[in-house]
């Protein structure tokens, strides 16, 4: 059989050249591509809905408590896709394939950039009007001065920690960065696996490394950087576990695996309503360490290719609306957006333990965004996305 | 029009097997190795930072970042150590098992085991490694089994990758050995034994040479499964592998991810080699 046939090893060869010529045709074919879509101009007129939606959303953003009856209401049928993390979010996007999207703040700036989304026009948004003041105009919803975006809800990470066990009380984030401090806790450490966590370490070094100059943790140099890098580096050690899913950290806090570490709110309230022994920042020190903390906000999006865009605009101002903004954050744990939804909540002590309505809380929260090579300053020299992203793959090691 | 077909194909058999084929050589071709290519092709581009759109202009730099970077060569290494150790492991466990299956169970314990060794398949993934994560956890069944002795659990970490890993593959490599030492005539075994083999000679000199291609194959299956794996280990340790690399650059740095992809491809490719030079592909 064998010998009647072409020798194997040929059949391999010409498979390789077949391969790499397919290749190169293809490469070359590829080199005049257009840069996405463009940017097209805000909605006039709110007319009558399309019958259907499509969104991009976060777990617990889009549940049936209130999506129901804005169905029921403007007869636009949701149909929502949960993504996992920011750069999916984007990559959803570009498929042009939906109306609207949750982003975080570290995402909204690339959308910008890309050409997926549209400026929205507020005064179509009636609810807009009564969205908390410090969540309007802020850079990652807000580009060319022009609102890109209707603010959904926020949260600041928290640093949280076992009451039993990590005494005194921190004040500072030094128990988990700080590697002299942090060394008491080596292997109880969580960190966010995310390359956003470097924003931690560099609003650490922000106060306790003044030299360095930093101002936003998000617009890094290299040096500052590097700097950054490094203390991430040598905290790895120390790390018990880095955590992608809530749930996960959940796990490690309550069978008491980890004992300090960021988290969001909603794993603080969740671990303290099940009785489990945690702490975070008490009100003497503003519920934040010294430092302040990151933190993210969430913006309703519309794409600039939205096939649906009245039912989107619909949405954008039902999920603002006081008593579905309230459903949905204390569905998934975090501050709502819009001030009258704090008189809407089951627990009406939900906008006290969120801080919602308290700006001096929020002042200290450096909100997620996607880094650039422009540093706002003028100056290219700041570490992009990518970098970060590199980065925190070095840091794992 | 049927009738003019049907005597087109007639007397023709390279026609007929060549239209047959020509389906599901077609999709291999298309889906499969057109699809190798793209890779290729995806590595070489780069990615607009901003907007992470992509740009389709021939670089090497991917390449140059995979070989510059400290921490690649790390993660490689890892991966392959892990994959290896996995496939040893495997192995020795799988050999006894699949040997009692075809040659010393009877019929009814042979069905029966077979039944056992695939039931594990039949469950969810995802619900086998969350399984180990409890048991590995600090306090879990782990600790609280070991703790009589003294000691204490692995925790997560890269033994703890190892094991779930070797639980997960092995009806892999149980079936492919199963099956090979089925093929062995009884009558071999009964002829080395009349020829005065001790049983540690038959099996080193008959069973062991003739099962060894089945060894092989299996290994391919526990080498290659452990290679692309990326929940396992974001499950059980903090540790990166090839496929959490691959997976964290995805969305974000497509080029990247692609010339990340192709490493597994390459060491698979050697793996083959090395397979081929010890003689495991000459009885198939």
């Amino acid at each position: 059989m064998r010998t009647k046939d072409a020798h194997p090893a040929r059949m391999a060869w010409l498979i390789v050249a077949g391969l790499l010529s397919f290749m190169l045709l293809l490469a070359g074919c590829g080199s005049s591509d257009d840069n996405g879509g463009t940017a097209g101009d805000e909605l006039q007129k709110v007319g009558k809905g399309e019958g259907s939606l499509n969104l991009i959303n976060w777990a617990g953003y889009v549940e049936p408590e209130w999506t129901k009856p804005f169905e029921q209401k403007t007869g636009c049928k949701v149909s929502p896709k949960v993504a996992g993390t920011s750069d999916e979010m984007v990559q959803l996007m570009r498929t042009g394939e939906y109306d609207g999207v949750s982003a975080s703040g570290n995402a909204t700036a690339r959308l910008f950039e890309g050409g997926d989304v549209d400026p929205v026009n507020v005064d179509l948004v009636p609810n807009y009007k009564t969205v908390f003041s410090d969540l309007k105009g802020q850079p990652y919803n807000t580009f060319d001065g022009k609102p890109y975006g209707i603010p959904h809800g926020r949260g600041a990470n928290l640093l949280m920690w076992n009451s039993d066990t990590v005494k005194p009380a921190p004040k500072s984030w030094n128990v988990t960065l700080d590697p002299k401090v942090a060394s008491t806790y080596s292997g109880k450490i969580s960190q966010y696996d995310d390359p956003m966590s470097i924003a931690e370490a560099a609003l650490y070094l922000k106060m306790h490394n003044p030299d360095l100059g930093i101002e936003d943790p998000y617009e890094l140099n290299d040096e500052q950087f590097e700097a950054a890098v490094q203390l991430m580096k040598e905290q790895r050690p120390l790390v018990g576990e880095y955590w992608g899913e809530a749930e996960k950290q959940i796990s490690s806090f309550a069978s008491g695996d980890i004992q300090v570490g960021t988290t969001w709110q909603y794993q603080y309230f969740l671990l303290k309503g099940e009785g489990k022994p945690v702490a975070a920042s008490p009100a003497s020190q503003g519920f934040l360490p010294e430092e302040g903390a990151t933190g993210w906000s969430d913006t309703w999006m519309i794409s600039s290719e939205a096939a649906h865009p009245n039912c989107m605009y619909m949405w954008m101002n039902w999920i603002i609306e006081p008593e579905a903004n309230a459903q949905v954050a204390e569905y998934f744990g975090e501050a709502p957006a819009q001030e009258l939804a704090c008189e809407k909540t089951v627990n009406p002590n939900f906008c006290a333990e969120y801080h919602a309505e308290e700006p001096n809380f929020w002042k200290r929260v450096y909100y997620w965004k996607t880094p650039l090579a422009d540093c706002g300053n003028g100056s290219e020299d700041c570490k992009d996305y990518n970098d970060w992203v590199q980065a925190w793959t070095s840091i794992k090691g | 029009m049927s009738r003019r077909l049907a005597n087109l194909f007639h007397g023709r058999p390279r026609l007929q097997a060549g239209t047959l084929l020509a389906g599901p050589v077609g999709w291999l071709v298309v889906g499969y190795l057109g699809s190798l290519a793209l890779l290729l092709v995806a590595s070489l581009w780069s990615v607009n930072a901003v907007s992470g759109e992509l740009v389709k202009s021939l670089s090497f730099e991917n390449f140059e970042i995979l070989f510059d970077e400290p921490v690649y060569r790390t993660i490689v290494g890892r991966t392959v150590l892990i994959a290896a150790l996995v496939t040893l492991t495997d192995a020795v466990l799988a050999f006894p098992i699949a040997f009692y299956m075809a040659k010393v169970a009877s019929r009814r314990a042979k069905a029966a085991l077979v039944v056992a060794v695939l039931i594990p398949l039949w469950s969810s993934y995802l619900v086998k490694v969350l399984s180990w994560r409890n048991m590995l956890g600090g306090g879990g069944l782990i600790d609280w089994a070991l703790e009589p002795l003294g000691f204490s659990g692995p925790g997560y970490g890269n033994v703890a990758v190892w094991l779930v890993m070797t639980y997960l593959w092995l009806p892999y490599m149980i079936l492919p050995i199963f099956a090979g030492l089925e093929r062995i005539p009884d009558s071999l075994i009964s002829a080395s034994e009349d020829l005065g083999a001790k049983p540690f000679t038959t099996f080193r000199r008959v069973i062991l040479p003739l099962s060894f291609p089945a060894v092989v194959a299996g290994s391919i299956f526990t080498f290659a499964l452990t290679l692309g794996d990326y929940i396992t280990p974001r499950l059980v340790s903090n540790n990166q592998f090839i496929g959490n690399v691959v997976f964290n650059n995805i969305s974000n740095n497509l080029p990247f991810a692609a010339a990340l992809a192709l490493v597994p491809i390459v060491v698979m490719v050697g793996y083959l080699l090395v397979a081929r030079k010890l003689g495991a592909f000459e009885h198939v």
